[in-house]
């Protein structure tokens, strides 16, 4: 039994040497800017894994809004230093690398995450530590009520479904049936406030069906939603389904448009499609390289200058996200946490690319959204919704 | 009796030396070390136990993740779900205070460890008939059926996860007891199955199953309980895990997961439990490491994983171990094995 009392002695003899490697005197000032040579911003971000392709956007668009900020001479007399670590698209991964921005670099602002999962595994960090943390792309609503350092600048599913409840009267449409993925959130939760808000508005919601990620034959619904006789079928789907739904409902007849949502927005929509999808509409965050904004334009040279390819617009909102820091940055009375986490609460009529960013009580932007009008094998620029008609 | 008080003893010491590390090291190491040690420990706990599975008694299993996840989802499902709705009928499962918080991560636990338990019975059965590369696909098939069905249930969030989960581990500084209580109890558990009489048939298995059928072991059982072991072990680390982090969804057990399980378990070398925890640590210790190296990171990480496989094909440690030979009271026999 010597074994045993050997076994502890050890375990305890290693616990001691890990922590004594580990041991920092506790109380450092965390991203006090006393003598401080530059200002450092932490950016977590997918660089590797399933979505690496989001958090490569996002980070690039960042990196590029704060190169530019430096060349612009910095903030304060000082240059801005971006800390960028990968969370390789995990949860957990993305909690680690967050406490590390913040305890060991010494971060006093931490932008990240397109998916809200990372976001959500983030912020209570960034909360506990009383550090302003900037989403550049999670629409998920529960992403900034994890507390008030937690702040976003992007719209939300929400808003994205009151627009489309909107542009559902103002196309005239009195009778809307939807028909959404019972196994997705963004679905559901989109279907729901359209609901609510196209009732109120005076419309209709002539019915729903429901159908589930990676099903193929849709007819059955299809063909009961046509019995409903609607003016329009909002599908706040993927693009993933809404191609083959969308051929199908025109076989068999219904050939009402079709309204979606942002997450409509690919290449492989109308690959899927064919023509099937002519006329229809959806929504989306404001940027398109139709957009005659001279910013936008900008932006569109300077990131294909900078990258050698065309940005989308997961870089666009990277890109305002690091130039509304740095704005707060500049706006703070001084270089704590605590009075940028203010200065960043009190963003109004922010000049973004992506619109005029406002942040309203819950730290949620309110920016504009765009209608996109699919035309033959194209989208285009079809009308822009500013958060203060929906507020009417 | 003196055995007995020894044991006694031991455990006790254990249980304070724990407790005062746990204390010391939560008010003296930087946060980000701590949370890696955390990992560590979690990942010590997955590796230790799928080395029972995979190499003590010899069998493929490529799908921990799956027992890891039913862990931490039953787990949490206990503290946002269920302990809500009985918590008004049983005042003391209430939490916030320490004893509440201990009671409830216990429930937690036991619920966690007998759902991930039963789950890796289902698992382990029809490894009756399958073998070697046939019974790794069916674990992997089982890992992923877990991870599609966590996607598709909405009452646990579905693709966003469980959010808000209390840190009941955390409550009163005692996340680093927990974490390596179960260390502690799951390279205990290897030592002695390896050691025991019981233990000498779940090798037998590994090294020659017909021989051992013939021998009158009763190699189905011998299966079936090392699966039920390795996985229970695993749902427990789902449950500290969950309770550690606040947050789950499905992604934390994707597939990637169950490789990197299994790749500390070969890496270590199979059947070696100093391997496992060492090639553990290294694996989660690694890459944090190596972030300074920014893009370039994982695939140095990568080039690292071949020299190592291609300098040492059985492993770091082979089927050796580092302290267990001195702790033997009988030698088993166990030359003459094959790598």
């Amino acid at each position: 039994m010597k074994g045993i009392h050997r076994l502890v002695a050890g375990i305890l003899g290693v616990g001691l040497i890990l922590s004594g490697c580990g041991c920092r005197s506790h109380g450092v000032k965390i991203g006090g800017p006393g003598g401080l040579q530059e200002i450092p911003v932490g950016d977590f971000s997918s660089l590797t894994g399933d979505t690496a392709t989001f958090g490569t956007s996002t980070h690039n668009g960042l990196a590029l809004a704060i190169e530019q900020a430096n060349a612009a001479g910095g903030v304060k007399d000082l240059p801005i230093k971006l800390y960028t670590e990968d969370d390789q698209s995990m949860p957990d991964v993305a909690r680690t690398v967050v406490t590390k921005l913040i305890t060991e670099d010494h971060v006093i602002a931490v932008v990240g995450e397109v998916a809200s999962t990372r976001s959500l595994a983030a912020a209570p960090i960034c909360q506990q530590y009383k550090i302003p943390m900037i989403t550049p792309a999670s629409t998920n609503p529960a992403v900034t009520q994890k507390g008030d350092y937690i702040f976003r600048t992007c719209f939300t599913d929400d808003f994205q479904a009151a627009v489309m409840a909107h542009f559902a009267r103002d196309q005239g449409y009195k009778r809307v049936a939807v028909f959404k993925d019972i196994r997705n959130d963004y679905s559901m939760g989109i279907a729901k406030i359209f609901e609510a808000e196209f009732t109120n508005l005076g419309g209709t919601i002539t019915g729903e069906q429901t159908y589930q990620e990676g099903d193929t034959d849709f007819k059955a619904q299809l063909n009961s939603l046509k019995g409903q006789n609607p003016d329009a079928v909002l599908i706040p789907g993927y693009y993933s389904e809404v191609g083959t739904i969308a051929r199908q409902a025109r076989e068999i007849g219904l050939n009402v448009p079709l309204l979606g949502c942002d997450g409509w927005d690919s290449p492989k929509l109308i690959q899927a499609a064919g023509n099937a999808l002519n006329g229809c509409y959806f929504s989306d965050h404001y940027f398109s390289k139709d957009i005659k904004d001279p910013a936008m334009q900008k932006f569109f040279a300077d990131y294909k200058a900078k990258y050698g390819y065309s940005p989308d617009a997961l870089a666009a909102l990277g890109f305002d996200a690091g130039n509304l820091l740095v704005d707060a940055l500049k706006r703070a009375k001084s270089l704590t946490p605590a009075d940028l986490r203010d200065a960043i609460a009190t963003t109004k009529d922010f000049p973004g690319i992506t619109g005029k960013i406002t942040i309203d009580a819950n730290r949620n932007a309110r920016k504009a959204a765009i209608i996109m009008k699919i035309v033959g094998e194209k989208k285009v620029l079809y009308k822009v919704y500013t958060p203060e008609e929906i507020d009417q | 009796m003196r055995i007995l008080l020894l044991r006694v003893i031991a455990i006790l010491v254990t249980f304070i030396g724990l407790y005062m590390l746990s204390q010391f090291v939560t008010y003296q190491m930087d946060p980000y070390y701590f949370q890696v040690l955390i990992e560590c420990g979690v990942y010590i706990i997955l590796a230790v136990s799928l080395n029972l599975i995979n190499g003590i008694t010899g069998q493929f299993s490529i799908g921990h993740a799956g027992f890891f996840a039913v862990g931490a989802y039953v787990g949490a499902a206990w503290t946002m779900i269920w302990q809500p709705m009985v918590v008004g009928r049983y005042s003391f499962l209430q939490m916030g205070t320490l004893h509440g918080d201990i009671l409830n991560l216990l429930i937690a636990l036991v619920l966690g460890m007998i759902s991930a338990g039963m789950a890796g019975f289902v698992v382990g059965l029809p490894s009756l008939r399958l073998r070697g590369d046939y019974l790794a696909i069916a674990t992997l098939g089982f890992a992923e059926v877990i991870y599609v069905l966590l996607l598709n249930i909405n009452s646990v969030g579905g693709a966003r996860g469980l959010n808000g989960i209390p840190t009941l581990i955390s409550s009163g500084n005692l996340a680093l007891f927990w974490i390596f209580l179960f260390v502690i109890i799951s390279i205990v558990l290897s030592r002695n199955i390896m050691q025991s009489v019981r233990g000498l048939t779940w090798l037998s298995v590994r090294e020659d199953e017909i021989a051992a059928d013939a021998m009158g072991v009763d190699t189905t059982k011998v299966k079936v309980t090392a699966f039920v072991i390795g996985s229970a072990l695993a749902g427990a680390a789902g449950v500290l895990y969950a309770h550690f982090l606040t947050g789950i969804s499905p992604d934390i057990f994707s597939m990637n997961t169950s490789i990197l399980i299994t790749t500390m378990v070969v890496l270590g070398g199979s059947g070696s439990v100093t391997g496992s925890v060492i090639a553990a640590t290294v694996l989660i210790v690694l890459p944090e490491m190596l972030r300074f190296l920014k893009n370039d990171r994982m695939v140095i990480y990568s080039v690292l994983l071949i020299v190592m496989m291609l300098t040492r094909p059985q492993g770091i440690f082979g089927t050796k171990e580092i302290g267990f030979p001195k702790w033997r009271r009988k030698q088993p026999k166990t030359e003459g094995r094959s790598a």
